[in-house]
């Protein structure tokens, strides 16, 4: 019996389903578009957290993956300190790529292959703010974790603890964009063959900015130039995507839908 | 008077223009690409510190111009095919995206084969090569996305807004790469320290410029027209064409 895998779609639509109604009578209340961007995004945010929260394991393997990659390069290379110091941040930070690449399928194939999607992109509330809860509910259940585990992994490569600092805050910035950016790749791919290696060949080009700042801040705070500027290109991508990419992720959900 | 320019927005209208136009530009590619390889391989003088080696930049800047320029081309039609839903808009886009990945391919290899002679390696992590580099990729999910997905309409869209996404990315993927690149290595290889270019060398290259322009908008053309047969075979404009009927 697939116990595992039932449970939680099923749940997930009777999830739906709940709130379906609770969306039906706060429809009536909703005085303009404005006031339905916050409701929509809370409820997509709740909705996705507790369909994340009910397979448990899933996650779990996602975060394993993360650090079982960044445990290979040790020995594909060498456990020489120095050597480690050099390569830890660059190590974490493609695992984290990889890590998020890995996870994207889950944002949105598992309610277009159900059904869910269409009725969300049909529900009355705007689909830009859906998309978003949806982002923001992703990025909490795995680029959370990578940022969390950062500083034990960033242990084993001999960083010191100003480095860990630096390359903790960085993924805690630069992981949010990995999830928007992601988003748009996802539902690009909706559906399409061979969509898994696809999505790595959109994505991952539009990842190195990220990946180039995020790394470049631990080597900068190292070198005695202070990570400041890298943190704040980071910061700065992070606002540009929170503009532009939940509107593209959308539009492009709907072109998958059509 | 004024001109409907929106007559040539229709497959059916901008065809038999497109097919007018194809032989001009071939003819002025070729033209340019005579003279242009002329000045290169003749007229330019050996330089006295590269050599012979030098001339492949009048292959090599043309096309990598290109490679750019013409990713800029691609997402204007993706724009204009999202923005008012025209079909001819979005068949552009699909017909210049090869062109730009050969381009940007011939960049690269031309690139590595100045490289070797010139700073002894083929590949260096060098700010613009590996910024080309990223620029190739990006034009191959293009090309990739259009072939996974089998409606050419969805298609459209899709690549559309992959296309503008990446045109959005492409500075910053640009200026990022060019300050890792500052914060990594020295500058052992240098572009922007070679002593400044003799006003033959810099003639050729624009006229090679203009031959590898005119050849992209040439082959453009003559993929939009296929695309265009092959999209809009049903209708019956494509039935009356005369090289469809003898087919």
């Amino acid at each position: 019996m697939p116990r595992s895998a039932f449970p939680s779609r099923a749940c997930g639509r009777w999830h739906w389903a709940d709130s379906q109604v609770s969306i039906a009578t706060a429809t009536a209340n909703v005085t303009g578009a404005a006031d339905a961007v916050w409701p929509a995004v809370r409820w997509a945010i709740a909705r996705d957290l507790t369909l994340a929260l009910r397979s448990r394991a899933e996650l779990g393997v996602q975060l394993l993956f993360y650090v079982i990659v960044a445990s290979l390069f040790p020995l594909a290379t060498t456990p020489e300190r120095n050597m480690l110091t050099t390569m830890g941040p660059g190590v974490l930070w493609v695992a984290a790529l990889l890590a998020s690449l890995l996870s994207l399928p889950r944002l949105f194939a598992g309610d277009h292959a159900d059904g869910t999607l269409e009725q969300i992109a049909l529900s009355p509330y705007p689909l830009v703010a859906l998309v978003s809860g949806k982002i923001v509910a992703h990025w909490l259940t795995t680029g959370l974790p990578v940022v969390l585990f950062a500083p034990l992994l960033g242990l084993q490569y001999a960083l010191d603890g100003d480095a860990l600092t630096v390359l903790t805050a960085a993924l805690l910035i630069g992981t949010p964009i990995l999830s928007l950016l992601g988003a748009i790749g996802a539902a690009l791919t909706l559906g399409l063959r061979a969509s898994g290696s696809l999505l790595a060949l959109l994505i991952l080009p539009l990842y190195v900015p990220v990946l180039i700042f995020g790394a470049g801040a631990v080597d900068a705070a190292r070198s005695g130039l202070g990570a400041g500027a890298n943190l704040s290109l980071l910061g700065a991508g992070l606002l540009v995507a929170l503009v532009g990419a939940p509107f593209a992720a959308a539009a492009a959900v709907r072109i998958a839908l059509d | 008077m004024s001109l409907n320019w929106f007559k040539y927005a229709s497959p059916a209208a901008f065809y038999p223009l497109a097919g007018k136009m194809i032989p001009w530009f071939y003819g002025a590619a070729a033209l340019l690409a005579g003279i242009g390889l002329y000045v290169a391989l003749v007229a330019a003088p050996t330089d006295f510190q590269q050599g012979d080696a030098y001339r492949i930049i009048f292959i090599h800047v043309p096309a990598a111009w290109l490679s750019m320029f013409l990713y800029v081309v691609m997402a204007c039609w993706s724009a204009l095919a999202l923005g008012f839903n025209t079909r001819l808009s979005a068949m552009m886009a699909q017909a210049i995206a090869p062109t730009g990945a050969v381009m940007t391919f011939l960049a690269l290899w031309t690139g590595a084969f100045w490289g070797r002679p010139t700073w002894g390696t083929y590949w260096a992590w060098d700010a613009r090569m590996t910024s080309e580099l990223i620029l190739l990729f990006l034009y191959l999910g293009i090309i990739a996305l259009r072939n996974a997905i089998d409606d050419p309409r969805r298609a459209d869209r899709a690549c559309g807004v992959l296309a503008l996404t990446g045109v959005v990315n492409i500075p910053i993927i640009y200026f990022s790469v060019h300050w890792w690149n500052t914060l990594h290595q020295g500058s052992s290889v240098s572009l922007t320290k070679a002593p400044a270019m003799a006003a033959i060398m810099l003639t050729g290259m624009l006229i090679m410029s203009f031959a590898a322009w005119f050849y992209a908008i040439a082959a453009s053309l003559s993929r939009v027209r296929t695309i265009m047969i092959d999209r809009e075979r049903g209708a019956a404009w494509v039935g009356e064409l005369k090289e469809v009927r003898n087919a």
